[in-house]
């Protein structure tokens, strides 16, 4: 990605006295991790090609509190929501747009009851929007013909029965679509979820990302898409250890959608 | 003399249908344990629910063979049961065979030839069933929480089942006013002529052995559900209507915190101020689950009507990849525990007695609790609307917020949300670096 991004924030909009389209919830992993940097770029590379008026909160934004929730921390998840639902509303944010289906659920579900309601969705649902109004057109060359299998986030799918935005956005890369034995709603976890992802998991006789790669490998992919930063590091990992780094690659469908 | 077969049997009858319902009410008393929980929203979203997942059995199919033959069992068993309907008339009233009377001949051989024809689908159902359990040895019946008592209801039921079609069939069988009908004896016609060396007056008795045993027979099952898995025949009708009408991502916000937190946050409250009158009466309330009675209603109820057929354990990420947790032990523990202070009440003149146990560390570990990933597919995968997963997050609330308890990692994790608005050690000043950085 050699062009410069355009990162709006609230509050240069607020400043020129404007209302951006969306509001794109960066999250933390988005902002702080490595690998899921990359993710939120490809996603703003989307954005500008769709010429879409979007901000980020940028130092505005904090973590979600999904994390602590899900841990069983109620006190720390509502204390965040609520610092988060004041700059929200301050704004008079609308609609929220993120890569990552424990934001969009915990902003989704979870807010509305504090004070925060607004129209969230999931970056997949939105790259479809964008595709099917006509604003993002796609040359579909770079993964033509590639086997491609989707992992499905349990916080996009279970957790909101979102099951086919991911599916027809990939369709767009006219790649080879395969489905692990295990997908939609019986989908298998990427083990990442409830806040194991920030521990060492329990004793016991496997890692749940080695088996869910294990599902994936069985489709003999050459990619494996993910919707969500932490299953794409649970699956990189899992790729790792099974030694197939060479053969296949772990991308987000923003990122495969952005080079498309 | 000749109405004392009538008197025994309603005798038979008030006791068998009398301690049934008592331990119903003790059931509902036991549920009356958990907290109050508001579900009168969406009405006919629940009761849709309800015809299309306990009715019409929508989740069994997802396995075909067992949700099959389950639901041969289920029609095979609530339609035989109409035959009961006759027994019970006959049995208070000394009559033999009352449909026949009230009934035209043909459609009451159409009726009872069906219940035969049922009888026998469900005797191979069953069979099918042990097989699966014994022989077949299917992974989901083998794990160490279906040892003991779980493992022998799984059978115990079947052979009711087996014991009860035989019975109807050769009831009719051997009962030849029935037989020279030429209506209805599809099955038990074939069934007729392994007795037809016997004297009348001996099938007489057989005929109406296999009918006391019948009816006494259904009167045991009656009572031995309340003390087996298979409640969930009465309960998953009110499980499924009270299950959750919400995406499975939504989890509840504690209204207690809120009310904490929006406290804390408010620059006008006064922190000084003196309580509302009364207030410190009230006890403080309890955050999350140690106990049985910490848990809500519904949860309980959760409990009394898991079948133990293991479809989340065998789904459940954490479980597939050893980890001590299981979804399915987690519904049991907390029956077992729900029980115990059950029994618990009755023996202390109804008033639960400390025994100190709890269900938080003498049922439930820590270790099953943290190994969880939220990841909803046992609660996606039960027949029966149960939501294992909402137990777990309680009794995490508990471990978190009473006790400080969570693994140190966690703990670090939420010490940097509290400090940097992140889950790793970064500065809040920097999140919005990746923009601008290549
Ligand atoms: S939510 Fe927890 S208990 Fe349920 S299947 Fe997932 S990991 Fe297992
Ligand atoms: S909770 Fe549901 S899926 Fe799990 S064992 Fe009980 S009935 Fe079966």
């Amino acid at each position: 990605m050699s062009e410069q991004l355009k990162v709006p924030t609230m509050a240069e909009f607020m400043a020129e006295g404007k209302q951006p389209e969306i509001l794109f919830w960066v999250g933390s992993a988005g902002s702080y991790d490595d690998r899921a940097k990359k993710i939120s770029k490809a996603f703003v590379k989307i954005l500008n090609k769709a010429n879409v008026e979007f901000a980020v909160l940028g130092e505005e934004e904090s973590n979600t509190g999904d994390v602590a929730k899900r841990a069983g921390n109620e006190f720390l998840f509502q204390m965040q929501a609520m610092m988060n639902i004041e700059v929200l509303n301050a704004y008079e944010v609308k609609r929220i747009v993120t890569c990552d289906p424990h934001s969009f659920n915990c902003l989704k579900n979870e807010y509305p009851s504090l004070g925060g309601n607004y129209d969230v969705v999931h970056h997949t649902q939105y790259i479809k929007e964008l595709i099917s109004s006509g604003r993002l057109t796609l040359e579909g060359n770079t993964y033509k013909g590639k086997r491609i299998t989707f992992h499905d986030p349990c916080y996009l799918g279970r957790a909101n029965n979102e099951y086919d935005a991911p599916r027809e956005v990939l369709k767009n890369t006219n790649a080879n679509l395969v489905e692990m034995k295990r997908h939609k709603n019986t989908a298998l976890c990427c083990g990442a979820g409830g806040a194991q992802m920030f521990k060492e998991p329990e004793k016991g006789n496997m890692d749940i990302n080695v088996l869910r790669t294990e599902d994936a490998i069985a489709t003999k992919p050459d990619i494996i898409a993910t919707g969500c930063p932490y299953c794409n590091t649970m699956m990189t990992d899992g790729v790792k250890a099974k030694e197939k780094e060479g053969e296949i690659s772990v991308l987000d469908i923003a990122e495969l959608i952005a080079n498309s | 003399m000749q109405y004392i077969p009538n008197i025994l049997f309603l005798i038979i009858l008030v006791l068998g249908v009398g301690y049934f319902t008592l331990n119903i009410k003790k059931l509902i008393r036991n549920i009356k344990l958990g907290r109050a929980v508001d579900a009168s929203d969406n009405k006919s979203e629940r009761w849709r629910n309800m015809a299309r997942i306990a009715l019409g059995q929508s989740k069994m199919v997802k396995r075909p063979v067992a949700g099959f033959l389950h639901i041969v069992v289920y029609v095979g068993f609530i339609i035989i049961n109409i035959e009961v309907l006759e027994i019970i008339i006959d049995g208070l009233f000394g009559t033999h065979r009352i449909g026949l009377k009230v009934l035209p001949e043909s459609v009451y051989g159409f009726l009872i030839g069906s219940f035969e024809v049922l009888a026998v689908l469900v005797l191979v159902s069953v069979i099918v069933f042990w097989i699966r359990r014994n022989v077949v040895k299917l992974k989901r019946f083998l794990s160490s929480e279906m040892k003991g008592w779980p493992k022998s209801d799984g059978n115990i039921i079947l052979y009711f089942e087996v014991v009860l079609m035989c019975l109807f069939l050769v009831m009719n069988a051997t009962d030849t006013t029935f037989q020279n009908l030429g209506h209805g004896n599809v099955i038990s016609q074939f069934i007729a002529p392994w007795f037809s060396s016997l004297s009348e007056g001996t099938l007489h008795i057989i005929e109406r052995t296999a009918w006391w045993i019948h009816i006494a027979g259904i009167l045991v099952f009656l009572n031995y559900l309340y003390f087996s898995k298979h409640l969930h025949i009465l309960l998953a009708f009110p499980n499924t209507y009270f299950g959750s009408v919400q995406p499975k991502g939504k989890f509840n916000n504690l209204e207690a915190v809120t009310n904490e937190v929006k406290l804390m946050m408010d620059p006008n409250a006064d922190p000084f101020a003196a309580a509302p009158e009364g207030a410190e009466e009230e006890e403080p309330a309890k955050f999350g689950a140690s106990d049985v009675m910490d848990l809500n209603q519904i949860q309980l109820l959760n409990a009394y009507t898991c079948t133990e057929c293991g479809r989340c354990t065998s789904a459940c990420p954490a479980n597939l990849t050893g980890k001590k947790l299981s979804p399915r032990k987690i519904m049991m523990d907390t029956r077992d525990r729900l029980e115990e202070v059950g029994k618990n009440i009755d023996a202390n003149g109804g008033e639960f007695k400390d025994d100190g146990k709890q269900l938080l560390g003498d049922y439930i570990t820590n270790e099953e609790l943290w190994a969880c990933t939220t990841c909803n597919a046992c609660v996606e995968e039960c027949p029966v609307s149960i939501n294992p997963l909402s137990i777990i997050l309680e009794m995490r609330r508990y471990l978190v917020m009473e006790q400080s308890a969570a693994p140190m990692e966690l703990n670090n994790m939420m010490t940097n949300i509290e400090n940097n608005g992140a889950p790793w050690p970064y500065n809040q000043m920097d999140r919005l670096n990746w923009a601008n950085e290549e």
